[in-house]
């Protein structure tokens, strides 16, 4: 399996190379954007993150933050949260905004799959409950939208990182690890039962 | 080769240098009326998010050990371990979802309830600022958030249960319970056809192993089941989540029912779905069974699933105020 480092902006070409079980260290920015983003972004297609998300990685994390001394943000821990909550949204989300990935964990079903497919978008897998591990791979905070209106947990932080680990587990070919592994344990399953 | 990290945590001195209690602190055990439970609480909440307990650790480095060296199994595990070493190093937290805040307070007879959970609350409003807790207290309809984790309409976040015992000290347990793990957890009201479950042992086995194939990886696997047999659906659930408090290599005190959790613990990890439902073979680092009283209508089965992350801690204030964690 190969591992590959990207670094955003990511061009549509460079995501349609990565197919399931590749390996990436992610670079350059992310966006942070979970529940309350999601329906925001459904409902009140807000324009002017259309220039913050064009090309970019938009990663589902709810983040532990620090307010410094002098005003500045730190993330203390920052793993991912449970992608399959923003299934209505992150179809609509990827086509309206350019998006060409999206970092999470647990995977996501057929709508978002077929988003991947038609906007030319991957989804990456990172360790759920690996805070500070991944806490450690953010090396500055950007920027930070919405923070008044949702509260840190789900506000849209940019973020800078370096060798974000990930795992694409759906690709922009309708490919799904997760589709393989719930069918494979859905069969173990009937055999135990049987 | 891969990189294997060797799960040591800080040393207890480390971590008592660390506490936010002063050297020699004594509870005031002795007037109950005079009592603050705040500090302790603190150090309580601060043990708990960033140190993982042994036990658990140690189960994720035997379900490690057991997958392929070098497999994604292998690697995600290895991973876990990494982080544990971390938050514990940095004292910050496991998780940044540092989950609903239960506490159970067990308390001999002249503790003030009503002034323990003032005390209690206190102590979370300052691990929330000292950023140990995420703010994690939202308006249901709204999803506004409080920002200091308190429930902004009665007094039901933190949970904090209560009971008198007859022992002369205090004991109060904490568990941070992530909200993507939450979300899996599942209830049956055996007979249930849809999974073909009748209202014995089998059917119970039955509706576990529907769960956690239904988890998959979203609850952040492997992780620890509690399972309450009967009760009512309130008191079912309670009871699902009190259960893993219990630390994992314990028995249970039913012989038949430490049986099943050693076989059905087997079975779940022959599924295949792994840790992070990547693939593996480790799907539960283990199954923690309880049976209840049930009326006879009634056959519930609850399960409430715990991430890998299982965070609590027990402190006790002995009768002369000593303060132990455990």
């Amino acid at each position: 399996m190969a591992q590959t480092c990207l670094t955003t902006p990511i061009s549509e070409s460079d995501v349609r190379h990565l197919k399931v079980g590749d390996e990436v260290l992610l670079n350059g920015k992310l966006v942070l954007s979970r529940d309350m983003g999601h329906k925001y972004m459904k409902e009140n297609h807000p324009e002017w993150l259309k220039p913050i998300l064009k090309d970019m990685v938009i990663y589902h994390c709810g983040p532990v933050v620090r307010k410094n001394e002098d005003g500045s943000w730190t993330f203390v821990a920052a793993g991912p949260t449970t992608s399959i909550r923003e299934e209505p949204y992150e179809a609509d989300v990827l086509d309206t905004y350019q998006v060409r990935g999206v970092i999470g964990k647990g995977g996501m079903g057929k709508k978002t799959s077929d988003g991947l497919v038609k906007t030319g978008a991957v989804y990456f897998h990172a360790t759920g409950g690996a805070g500070s591990l991944l806490a450690e791979r953010v090396k500055r905070v950007v920027d930070v939208h919405m923070l008044e209106e949702f509260g840190s947990p789900e506000a849209f932080w940019v973020i800078e990182v370096e060798d974000f680990p990930v795992v694409v587990t759906m690709d922009s070919h309708g490919g799904s690890l997760h589709e393989v592994v719930l069918a494979q344990s859905q069969e173990r399953a009937r055999a135990l039962t049987s | 080769m891969a990189e294997c990290t060797i799960p040591t945590l800080s040393t207890l001195d480390v971590v008592e240098q660390k506490s936010v209690l002063p050297s020699g602190y004594r509870a005031a055990m002795g007037d109950l009326k005079a009592l603050d439970l705040k500090a302790p609480t603190l150090e309580l909440i601060r043990r708990a998010s960033s140190r993982l307990p042994q036990d658990v650790i140690d189960a994720l480095v035997q379900g490690r050990d057991a997958e392929e060296e070098g497999s994604r199994a292998f690697n995600t595990l290895n991973d876990m371990v990494k982080n544990i070493l971390l938050a514990d190093g940095h004292v910050t937290p496991l998780c940044q979802d540092t989950g609903t805040i239960i506490f159970w307070v067990r308390h001999p007879f002249g503790l003030s309830q009503r002034r323990a959970k003032a005390q209690i609350r206190e102590a979370v409003v300052e691990a929330t600022q000292c950023v140990w807790l995420r703010p994690n207290c939202v308006e249901s309809l709204t999803g506004k958030n409080t920002g200091n984790n308190m429930d902004p309409f009665h007094e039901g976040h933190p949970v904090v249960h209560f009971e008198e015992w007859e022992k002369p000290e205090i004991e109060v347990a904490i568990m941070l319970k992530g909200g993507g793990c939450e979300n899996v957890g599942a209830q049956y009201r055996l007979p249930d056809v849809t999974i073909g479950a009748g209202r014995d042992i089998g059917g119970v086995r039955k509706a576990i192993i529907d769960a956690v194939v239904k988890a998959q990886g979203q609850g952040c696997s492997p992780g620890i089941l509690g399972v309450a047999i009967g009760g009512d659906r309130v008191t079912s659930y309670e009871k699902s989540k009190e259960v893993i408090l219990r630390k994992l290599g314990t028995p249970n005190p039913d012989p038949k029912l430490d049986q099943f959790e050693k076989d059905i613990t087997n079975d779940l990890n022959t599924l295949g779905i792994g840790p992070m439902g990547y693939g593996g073979k480790t799907t539960v680092l283990g199954v923690l069974v309880e049976e209840m009283f049930r009326h006879p209508a009634s056959f519930f089965v609850s399960i409430s699933y715990m991430c890998w992350s299982s965070r609590r801690r027990v402190m006790t204030i002995g009768a002369g105020g000593h303060v132990s964690f455990d």
